[in-house]
């Protein structure tokens, strides 16, 4: 009986993780292969791999497509993966980094670095990671009363995230208008035109904190309980939710930096895998498969299936998410939960 | 290996409020041990302090002789469990997980889950006669149920030493016996140490080993419920004056409370203090 439950609880979360593998697998290919520029998935895998293709394949492949499903991809697995350690550590679905401030840091440090200071590339990619960082400390600090509990946080967060997004919109409108026009876009959030030097980085820092999220993460499964049981446990509640919540920070920046706030991806990523697996269990492999998911996805809806007009991703992850946030504010205080 | 566990010129607050003063207490080793006391007496900040879930602001916590702070959180936890109030149960879960999660502090980094854990899951189920409800998932259960499936997975953690913070809280009275049975049980079979903070008087007095009586954070008295308890403590204690007569079923002492109403004519203790 308990294995029996166990293992059938097990099985669908595998079964659930290598279906949402496979299907981003498949966005992935998609994205590379369709557009005005029809690219059979023979030669996607030919000029994959650096063999002899079609005249112009190589460009279309290498300096537009590659990039956008990849920033793409990794955007979407930080953001998800980001998502779903805020709202499970501070047990509230409303307590991801686009809805608690986090993200807007990372969005007006680099606004800062770009518009202000006339700097790019990397350097605004270490500032958003920066503007992350520092937001969140000064909410944890703000929110701090002998450890870190669920609602002060959120609501210190949204506050802070006000804050930021008027410093934002206060700088865009003493900028040039033609520049203040391009940052919108990558405000909105967007994966196109995205170069390597924007996207190398993000990769650097999944490959570092994705196997740190996944092996701290274990404690989770003690810390959903609440503190006490955790503590009970032999779970050093206050530090595990210290480190992973400097991941999940980090993962919001880097992400952020790389493809814009791209709306709501954190903040549905994780509850639409947690439908998807099914009872009580911490899914964090998921959530991340979701969010890249739902970029390539959204980004896919974007730019081909929206008519003759071209939408950044964030428009598009935006219509989607802003009814689900509504829902979820109006139904929070029935069960006792949310703001 | 029986365990022991006690505390040391304790004291416990949240904050600059002091709420359990200066208490020394030994928890007698393998026997079932029910704490009693008014609202707000400190009884489950002092159970809470000797689980180290509360850092102590004077004094310290020994389990076997060792001060339970200085000692590594997960060599504690393979010794002592506790079930505190108001654990959270996320949306969703299943009884199994739910009990399993009670083995958390057996996975090590890279251990993975083994039949051993299955094994003691399923013991914790079947003790608590939770087993056909394996499945299911916990939203779903009566309170009794759910009470006991938090028990079963305090069991699973299988640690000498077990404190309950009311397990019986919104229960009704056969499920309150039942989980005190179920507690006795545990005792009897494994030799577990186990402390209660409990509400119901008459069956703290009827399942205590070891009695002990809270007021203002400091005990007022500690024993066998036989040889400690008066009318007067009682009085004293919760305010309220009583008499004590035989409970019939377990020869242990039993309230019987006295109100300003519903005093029998003929009885002399009816009259109304001045």
């Amino acid at each position: 009986m308990v294995e029996a439950t166990r293992r059938r609880e097990t099985g669908r979360a595998r079964t659930v993780a290598v279906a949402l593998f496979v299907a981003v697998i498949a966005m992935y290919a998609l994205t590379l292969s369709y557009g005005e520029f029809q690219i059979s998935l023979p030669d996607v895998v030919r000029s994959l791999f650096g063999l002899p293709t079609p005249a112009g394949v190589d460009y279309i492949m290498h300096d537009l497509r590659l990039p956008r499903a990849s920033v793409s991809a990794l955007a979407g697995l930080a953001f998800g993966l980001s998502g779903a350690l805020f709202q499970q550590l501070l047990r509230n679905p409303l307590a991801s980094p686009d809805v608690i401030g986090v993200s807007q840091g990372a969005t007006t440090a680099g606004i800062v670095t770009v518009l202000l200071l006339g700097l790019d590339g990397g350097v605004a990619a270490a500032a958003g990671l920066a503007g992350a960082v520092l937001t969140a400390l000064t909410i944890y600090a703000l929110s701090w009363r002998k450890g870190v509990g669920g609602y002060r946080f959120i609501l210190v967060g949204i506050g802070i995230g006000t804050v930021l997004t008027s410093i934002t919109s206060y700088i865009l409108t003493r900028s040039d208008v033609k520049i203040a026009a391009e940052a919108m876009i990558w405000l909105t959030g967007s994966v196109n035109g995205r170069t390597w030097p924007q996207i190398v980085p993000l990769a650097v820092a999944l490959v570092i904190l994705v196997p740190l999220a996944l092996i701290l993460g274990r404690t989770l499964t003690g810390m959903q309980l609440g503190d006490d049981l955790a503590t009970a446990f032999g779970v050093r509640v206050q530090w595990s939710r210290f480190l992973l919540l400097i991941i999940a920070v980090c993962l919001a920046g880097m992400a952020t930096s790389a493809a814009g706030p791209i709306a709501f991806v954190a903040f549905m990523s994780g509850p639409i895998a947690a439908r998807l697996v099914g009872g009580g269990r911490p899914v964090l492999v998921q959530a991340a498969l979701v969010g890249a998911l739902l970029v390539l996805v959204s980004d896919f809806i974007g730019s081909h299936l929206l008519g003759s007009r071209q939408f950044p991703v964030g428009v598009v992850t935006g219509v989607i998410g802003a009814p689900y946030l509504l829902w979820l504010l109006a139904t929070a205080n029935r069960s006792g939960r949310g703001g | 290996m029986p365990l022991d566990l006690q505390a040391e010129r304790l004291s416990l607050g949240y904050g600059e409020r002091t709420i359990v003063r200066d208490l020394t207490m030994h928890l007698p080793t393998g026997k079932v041990t029910i704490i009693v006391g008014p609202n707000a007496c400190g009884k489950s900040t002092f159970l809470r302090g000797l689980a180290r879930l509360l850092p102590a602001s004077s004094g310290e916590v020994l389990l076997d002789g060792k001060s339970i702070h200085a000692t590594p959180s997960r060599e504690v936890a393979l010794r002592l469990g506790i079930l505190p109030q108001g654990p959270i149960a996320p949306d969703g879960i299943t009884v199994t997980d739910l009990v399993s999660r009670g083995r958390h502090v057996h996975q090590g980094w890279f251990r993975r889950w083994s039949s051993d854990d299955d094994d003691a899951v399923t013991a914790a189920l079947t003790a608590t006669g939770t087993l056909p409800l394996a499945a299911r998932p916990v939203d779903e259960l009566s309170g009794g149920q759910r009470q006991r499936v938090w028990i079963a997975m305090a069991l699973a953690q299988r640690t000498g030493i077990l404190l309950l913070d009311e397990p019986t809280t919104y229960l009704d009275i056969s499920h309150q016996v039942e989980v005190l049975d179920l507690l006795t049980d545990l005792n009897e079979a494994e030799g577990t140490t186990i402390v209660i903070v409990l509400h119901e008087l008459n069956l703290a007095f009827r399942y205590a080993d070891h009695l002990v009586v809270m007021k203002d954070g400091a005990v007022v008295t500690a024993g066998d419920p036989n040889d400690v308890l008066s009318a007067e403590i009682i009085e004293d204690v919760f305010g309220m004056r009583c008499r004590l007569v035989n409970d019939p079923i377990s020869d242990t002492p039993m309230i019987v409370p006295i109100g300003r109403h519903r005093v029998g004519s003929h009885n002399p203790e009816g009259d109304r203090p001045e």
